[in-house]
């Protein structure tokens, strides 16, 4: 077995209890804290025997052991149950709204590395001087703006005063539903169909979510990439490389941006978090109908096993995301085993 | 020696630009956040006098006026004037953050002690929970807790609070791992120092100097969730004046252009974030003299 396959199969061993523990942590916080998701749901004035009704329907009034047993047997079988308002299975409800949110933070992320990195590295090349200085600074302001906040200027800056891009919604009203019927990314969709118009439309809804999320998470990649860079740039072969005349931008953005990048590329696998709940946030913001906004709703309306599933769901995605750069950073760096 | 008022003031100033020159520009980031913040701290303080206005007052002017005149950031839909809620709104998130980050880093701090004291079973344990709930997005376990418990003060400083935690357990245990092999700890124990002793005469006061930073970066960091929790509609009664639910319902007014009711809320917030974090962070990078070789 060689090296590599072994740390993979390590790696893939340590997500499962990872899992397990938030699955429990998940369990814990909505069936066991205070709070009766049955009463709530009735309001507070349903008589008694309704209430135990219900709850014995949704097997609520078991021994909490037994209810944790099936809460985990439930997931093994990636079935999240029904949703307690809507005739509706919570996984469906999931599968409908996940595209919109996993379109909207991977355009989130591309323009982050973008700005993050381009400036992180620029930052470094030029350390000390008033273009480092201001460069950092917009890493740690940008870092403080509310994501949402950023969201609703943005949308008065280009939405309201210059009108010229849309605030809310992933479509315009003159784009067809039934475009986006395949897999449920938009910009996959629309190119699968050849329909430009559409693609151009769902492209222009995107710019402005997509850039919220994007400048406020790229200051922690300006500061990582700077940090990684100082250090790459201080190293023999640097010093070596400028000594044999190569150009100097050649050697900042292709050998020693190359060599900073790994330690970034673990940095993504962290910021996922971060990510997912920018992407809540601005998708309220936005009216964007993905994870964020179903979430929400949901709360309003109590809708527990709603609520429960699309928690799974986010846990689910930053263990695998984590685990799948812990991969690609095994595979790039060789020095990286158990 | 003795000095006169105003020769000890020119001293006094003089090193502190001094320190600006030995420090470069970490030192103003450090003296930029101090005095954000401590503005902020005192608008909290003394919000009767500042607000002209009492928060709840639905009669103090025309509705939805621009900002100017008698109302500096203008009025809201229901004739509240923005400033005085700006003024009050201080005090409801200045005291949620730094509830929460207190809650937080006394039971991190004491986790973390513990768990890298003791070893074994029990902290291997910890660890896995504590590593588990770190990866999570914390805005997310707070909007579940803030749903489970409803809506309030200390609910919501609950909530925000414990997302937190592994932030410093994480830290402490570290740290204390590696405290815990040094030579006067080994020495405390030669001469029969029992264990919670060496753990709280000898490491805690060694592990604690390094939080000082996490705190303010994690008040900093509790100022964004809190607003956020409110913006979405979870954290508090609509009785409580609050930046982040201001924003949240001057977020309707947007489409037709009364940019002053989100304008003045989210800068705040972000404000009050900016100077928490440079604070961190010029106390960071002072600290660590290993950085400021950057």
């Amino acid at each position: 077995m060689g090296n590599l396959t072994r740390y993979v199969i390590t790696r893939i061993l340590l997500t499962i209890p990872m899992v397990f523990i938030l699955l429990s942590i998940v369990f814990v916080v909505l069936r066991i804290m205070p709070g009766d998701p049955v009463s709530s749901m009735l309001g507070g004035h349903a008589p008694e025997s309704v209430i135990e009704q219900k709850k014995e329907e949704l097997g609520l009034n078991r021994p909490i052991a037994i209810q944790y047993l099936d809460y985990l047997w439930q997931i093994c079988r990636l079935d999240l149950g029904e949703s307690m308002v809507f005739k509706q299975r919570v996984t469906k409800a999931i599968i409908e709204k996940l595209p919109a949110t996993i379109e909207l933070t991977a355009f989130g992320m591309i323009i982050t590395l973008f700005l993050g990195i381009l400036m992180g590295a620029y930052a470094a090349d030029k350390r000390r001087s008033a273009q480092d200085n201001l460069i950092r600074l917009y890493g740690i302001v940008i870092f403080c703006i509310p994501v949402y906040w950023l969201g609703l200027m943005l949308q008065l800056g280009f939405g309201v005063w210059l009108d010229i891009l849309p605030i809310a919604g992933r479509t315009g009203p003159r784009v067809l539903a039934s475009t986006f019927e395949k897999t449920g990314f938009y910009v996959l969709d629309t190119i699968l169909a050849k329909d430009f118009f559409a693609l151009g439309d769902v492209l222009i809804h995107l710019v402005l979510p997509s850039f919220t999320l994007g400048l406020v998470l790229s200051g922690i990649f300006v500061r990582l990439t700077r940090a990684n860079m100082l250090d790459v740039l201080r190293a023999d072969y640097i010093v070596a490389a400028e000594a044999r005349g190569i150009q100097h931008r050649k050697i900042v953005y292709k050998y020693a941006l190359k060599n900073a990048f790994i330690p970034i590329l673990t940095m993504m696998g962290l910021q996922i978090a971060l990510l997912m709940a920018g992407a809540i946030l601005t998708e309220t913001t936005f009216s964007w109908p993905g994870m964020g906004r179903l979430l929400l709703e949901r709360i309003y309306l109590r809708d527990y096993p709603t609520l429960q599933g699309v928690i799974i769901v986010f846990a689910l995605i930053v263990a695998t995301v984590s685990l799948i750069v812990d991969i690609i950073y095994a595979i790039v760096d060789p020095r990286v085993r158990y | 020696m003795l000095y006169s008022p105003a020769e000890a003031m020119a001293k006094a100033f003089s090193r502190f630009t001094g320190m600006g020159k030995k420090y470069g520009i970490e030192w103003w980031i450090l003296v930029v956040g101090a005095i954000i913040v401590l503005a902020i701290i005192s608008m909290a303080l003394f919000a009767g006098s500042i607000a002209p206005f009492n928060p709840h007052n639905q009669n103090t002017g025309p509705q939805l006026a621009p900002p100017g005149g008698e109302h500096l950031m203008g009025t809201d839909n229901l004739q509240r004037d923005v400033w005085s809620r700006i003024v009050y709104g201080s005090q409801t998130i200045l005291r949620v953050a730094v509830l929460a980050a207190i809650i937080s880093s006394v039971f991190g701090i004491t986790l973390g002690l513990i768990s890298g004291f003791s070893g074994g079973f029990f902290d291997r344990v910890l660890s896995l929970i504590m590593d588990s709930v770190y990866s999570f997005p914390g805005l997310i376990l707070a909007i579940a807790f803030a749903a489970m418990l409803g809506p309030g003060v200390i609910n919501v400083t609950l909530a925000v609070a414990v997302i937190y935690i592994p932030t410093y357990f994480r830290l402490v245990r570290g740290q204390t791992l590696a405290i815990k092999e040094e030579l006067y700890v080994e020495a405390a124990r030669a001469i029969g120092a029992s264990g919670s002793t060496i753990l709280w005469r000898y490491i805690f006061p060694n592990v604690i100097a390094t939080t000082v930073v996490v705190f303010t970066l994690n008040v900093a960091d509790a100022i964004m969730i809190e607003a956020a929790l409110t913006y979405l509609g979870l954290g508090l009664p609509p009785s409580i004046v609050d930046w982040g639910m201001d924003l949240a319902m001057g977020k309707r007014f947007l489409p037709s252009g009364q940019w002053w009711l989100i304008t003045f809320p989210g800068a705040m917030i972000s404000l009050l974030a900016l100077g928490f974090t440079m604070l961190g962070e010029g106390f960071a990078e002072i600290l660590n003299p290993r950085l400021l070789e950057r």
